[in-house]
């Protein structure tokens, strides 16, 4: 699978290489679809552009990075973090689909399966193609591409977080460990991610998710260490590398008490321009807690499921964080092959999809609308961001819809019967 | 401390015994013991001019200047001064609770036409405008500041109370103190602008009050509201500072200068008649000097008299002065001599113009506007002109720009005749949200001859909806940039002070004879922001939250709910029918 996966790498660097260098570039790398506050080259920039002039970049309220990452732009190769995505993504997915494979071979021979389900098993031949389909679905989605010509560091948190996925899959608890204390340095998020990460691999070492166990206990406290460690690490390198922590209340405090107000794709900036002042600190914690609040719930119900709880809460963290930009909805969209299994019970795809790509379309042409022709008002856009979320929440929900449903089936059966003997639906009760 | 300064030394005892102190005892000081210690006591002077500069478009510039000279040892700790005679009692209160150096207070309306009329005596920018100096005693700075302001915004009758941390910036080199002192701690300084801020009668009337004669004798009776408004041009300011008594600097003194420029326009004013006199330009003509004043004197510029016009009642005083770089020629008017009221016993100057004439070109002059389109973005530009033939010299050009105009400095250019021009000095201060503005300073090598652009990039920010005025839609106002110089002068520059030197060209001090100093104020800019829609706050929370709950309804759905075979349920005739023989105790039905 090598060479296809190289061919769809250089057909990806190509695209964006052309778009590059063509006069789109400027323009996309203002549009506040694809850039926010957080992650806009712009704002790097002028991080560096005061550094030169010896003010404290986090001295004013344009630079939100972490400083960290101030170094590491020097030399970032921008078109590069894509394809450290795409690949990261296609291995994690091959490695994913073996043990799935693996898995249903030890159920189906133990007799696990009703009968009447086998048409609900994956096949390797059906499974082969789907890490390529991953990769593409990444690499080639616009919302990528864009993102990754305005050179948003959204494509670097993609890639820290594509990498963390994988490293979780090929076991390796420290490397893990440490990605996800990167990824939750540059945004505070992924932290909700230490979850799924843990699940996996209590599943992958056989300790049963017992909270009286001992075992259970024990490895939890390993990870957390090895997690809070990493991220103590980091942050005192940064410490020491700008001598000052400054950059706490001017990355962090920014992300949770969302001053900026700059429209972006995201339900935050709307809500927090029109909120009485009275008020606004308890929808901000009412905001923030929402995006953290469902990880032990599906935590709970998804437990023997941890790498679809791993898109689960990327899902929530992209559709509900304070800036929210196109590259972290393409994130999870990348996943979606994954789970093309799951299309018989999909109740509202094509809903999804028209909605979906109707607002993509309707984004740049509201907000000419508003700012440059000036013959709407923000109620327009504000009106897309709200459906465009809506799909998305859509979309997520009617995937974990399907995701129970076939486990539902996988255990009783596929054809249900009513007590009289006719066909039977499922509801949810 | 050596003193580059020295002001006016006037022989005190000489004037005292003309003064009326005995007579007008108008403010709520107790009299002066004069019989205790003749020589400490009532050494407080007041001057009054006025300067009348017909200028080549046909419109003429008049420039009032009061000027109270208080006499009293402010540097010492502690000591509660109740002694006020002709220092308005108001503004010394403000002098010593707030441990004030200087002070520098202008109300703007109109904009100075830099190229149309020259250089101002006394520079101001559109608005309201307030830069103060503190002691270096004060430990809350910032907390003097406000109520400062506030209380300031109660004596002028004016809206200062709107200067907050918000607009107040810190220039590091461009304000520097006026008078004594070195003060080179720019923590103690504070400068901020309102450029919205309306001038109008109400701010006029406190500030007359503060003159010793009030507006009943003397220069001041011409400060007619209804006239003084119906002009291009009328700024007042206050400016207090610290200056020496004399020329060795044995004591120092509080000097009070109220200036009040006013520029009549040819036809709104003049009625396109190229004929000005007192009468038209005031609607009052001049019958006494004030009895407190020292020295009371008007002076008319005629450097272009006779070709350009000619004025009348003619006078045999002469003065020549070095101003503004230019060697200029007056007509005095003593209106402490009785014989130049003349017998009508008032003086009403007549200036008729004979021909049109060639304005000298200003040395420096600026400009400033957005471009742009759109409410995403935009840039400013600042564009400043040296018009000397020959001669380079550096600018020190100072930006506030509000927070919610997000300045990209990396974008900051600045070109001289189409080739990048490097500052050599920059100072920035990034804004803080909804807490400080922007701070841009630089020290620019203007060409001889040349235009220079400096532009910069800012984006527009989308405010919270109360942090909107209640006409969001005119714009937003960005106050003016400062370009302060020291613009190389054509005739030599008098660094001495003599005794009778006006009180216009004592107001800047000068330090070096070949150049003078030159603070140009451009335009203030009016910029558009994004709005939301303030007739939805209700609407956006309830659709927000809608969108909100229905995340949390579906995950709530599928996290707590199972699947199960849909059973139907029996009609409800038949429930009720279950639930009665349940009751007798009878098999149900299904």
């Amino acid at each position: 699978m090598a060479a296809p996966l190289t061919l769809l790498l250089i057909v990806a660097v190509t695209i964006r290489a052309v778009l590059f260098r063509s006069s789109w570039a400027e323009l996309i790398s203002e549009r506040v679809e694809v850039v926010s506050p957080l992650n806009a080259w712009k704002r790097v920039v002028e991080g560096l552009a005061l550094l030169d002039l010896g003010v404290s970049p986090y001295s004013g309220d344009v630079f939100h990075e972490v400083s960290l990452s101030l170094i590491h732009f020097l030399f970032k190769s921008i078109l590069g973090s894509d394809g450290i995505t795409a690949v990261a993504l296609y291995l994690s997915i091959q490695t994913y689909n073996k043990n799935v494979f693996r898995k249903q071979k030890y159920a189906l021979e133990s007799d696990r399966y009703p009968a009447d389900c086998l048409e609900l098993l994956r096949s390797p031949k059906e499974m082969f193609y789907i890490p390529l389909k991953v990769a593409m679905f990444y690499l080639l989605n616009p919302f990528t591409i864009l993102s990754c010509v305005a050179k948003s560091t959204c494509g670097l948190n993609n890639a820290i977080i594509a990498l963390f996925i994988l490293c979780t899959l090929k076991g390796s608890a420290l490397l893990s460990g440490i990605l996800l204390a990167l990824a939750t340095y540059q945004s505070i998020y992924p932290l909700t991610l230490f979850a799924p990460a843990l699940l996996f691999f209590l599943q992958r070492l056989y300790i049963p998710v017992n909270l009286r166990r001992s075992s259970f206990w024990f490895f939890t406290l390993q990870y957390a260490f090895i997690y809070v460690g990493s991220l103590v690490v980091i942050t005192g390198l940064s410490f020491f590398l700008l001598g000052s922590w400054d950059f706490i209340p001017s990355v962090y405090g920014f992300i949770f008490s969302v001053p900026d107000l700059t429209p972006n794709i995201g339900l935050f900036w709307y809500f927090f321009a029109e909120m009485f002042e009275h008020f606004r600190l308890f929808f901000i914690c009412v905001f923030q807690i929402n995006v953290f609040f469902y990880t032990i719930p599906l935590s709970i119900k998804l437990k023997e499921h941890p790498v679809f709880l791993i898109f689960m809460q990327i899902a929530i963290i992209s559709i509900f964080k304070s800036y929210p930009t196109v590259g972290d909805v393409a994130l999870y969209m990348a996943f979606l092959p994954a789970w093309s299994h799951l299309y018989r019970f999909l109740r509202n795809i094509f809903l999804v999809s028209c909605v979906l790509l109707a607002c993509s379309a309707l984004f740049p042409v509201l907000w000419h609308l508003w700012i440059y022709a000036g013959s709407a008002n923000s109620n327009f856009y504000y009106a897309i961001t709200l459906l465009f979320n809506f799909g998305q929440i859509l979309l997520v929900s009617d995937y974990f819809y399907a995701y129970l449903r076939r486990e539902h089936h996988l255990t009783h059966g596929l054809y249900l019967k009513k007590k009289d003997g006719t066909e039977a639906t499922l509801v949810l009760k | 401390d050596s003193d580059p300064v020295g002001f006016d030394s006037l022989d005190l005892n000489e004037r005292r015994g003309r003064s009326t102190d005995a007579e007008l005892d108008r403010r709520d000081g107790t009299r002066t013991s004069e019989a205790l210690t003749p020589a400490a006591a009532a050494r407080d002077e007041f001057q009054e001019e006025l300067v009348i500069r017909p200028l080549h478009s046909g419109d003429i510039y008049a420039s009032f200047q009061f000027r109270t000279l208080w006499d009293t040892d402010f540097l010492q700790e502690g000591q509660k001064v109740s002694h006020y005679r002709l220092f308005p009692k108001s503004l010394g209160q403000v002098l010593s609770k707030f441990s004030v150096r200087e002070l520098h207070i202008s109300f703007t309306q109109g904009f100075w036409r830099t190229m149309q009329w020259g250089q101002p005596f006394i520079p101001s920018p559109p608005g309201a405008e307030l830069w103060v100096w503190f002691h270096d005693t004060v430990s809350d700075v910032d907390g003097n500041w406000k109520e400062l302001t506030n209380v300031l915004s109660g004596i002028f009758c004016a809206s200062l109370n709107f200067i907050d941390l918000t607009n107040t910036v810190q220039p590091s080199a461009s304000f520097k103190p006026l008078g004594l002192g070195n003060a080179t701690d720019h923590r103690f300084l504070r400068y901020a602008t309102l450029p919205r801020e309306i001038v109008c009668t109400e701010n006029l009337t406190p500030w007359k009050k503060l003159l010793p004669c009030g507006s009943k004798a003397g220069l001041a009776v011409l400060l007619k509201s209804e006239k003084l408004f119906h002009s291009s041009f009328h700024s007042q300011a206050v400016h207090i500072r610290p200056v020496c008594q004399d020329e060795q600097c044995t004591s120092k003194a509080w000097e009070l200068r109220q200036t009040l420029n006013v520029v009549f326009d040819l036809y709104t004013a003049g009625q396109g008649k190229k004929e000005w006199s007192l009468f038209k330009m005031f609607s009052r003509t001049l019958t006494e000097a004030c009895p407190l004043a020292t020295s009371s004197k008007v002076y008319v510029d005629i450097t272009d008299n006779p070709e350009l016009f000619e004025l009348s009642p003619a006078t045999p005083l002469l003065s020549q002065a070095v101003v503004l770089g230019d060697r200029r020629t007056y007509s005095v008017y003593d209106l402490s001599r009785a014989e130049t009221f003349g017998q009508l016993r008032s003086l009403n100057l007549l200036l008729r113009w004979k021909g049109d004439g060639e304005m000298l070109r200003p040395l420096l002059h600026a400009e400033r506007y957005v471009a742009g389109f759109g409410l995403q973005t935009g840039e400013i530009h600042t564009v400043i002109y040296n018009n000397h033939p020959y001669r380079a010299f550096p600018v020190l050009l100072m930006d506030s720009v509000p927070w919610y105009l997000q300045l990209y400095i990396h974008t900051l250019t600045v070109t001289s005749k189409s080739r990048d021009n490097k500052p050599s000095y920059i100072h920035y201060q990034p804004a803080k949200d909804r807490h400080r503005p922007h701070l841009l300073e630089m020290l620019i090598q203007l060409p001889p001859h040349s235009m220079t652009e400096v532009t910069v990039q800012f984006e527009r920010a989308l405010l919270k909806w109360t942090e909107y005025t209640p006409d969001p839609n005119h714009g937003f106002y960005v106050g003016s940039s400062v370009v302060s110089a020291l613009v190389p002068s054509m005739v030599a520059m008098n660094t001495n002070f003599t005794q009778d030197q006006p009180l216009f060209s004592s107001f800047v001090p000068v330090k070096e004879e070949s150049s003078y100093f030159v603070r140009v104020y451009t335009e203030p800019l009016l910029v558009n922001l994004p709005t939301p829609d303030f007739s939805m706050p209700y609407n956006v929370i309830c659709l927000t939250c809608t969108v909100v709950a229905v995340g949390y309804g579906s995950f709530y759905n599928l996290l707590t709910r199972t699947f199960q075979v849909d059973e139907p349920s029996l009609p409800l005739a038949k429930r009720l029918a279950n639930l009665i023989r349940r009751i007798r105790g009878v098999p149900l039905l299904t």
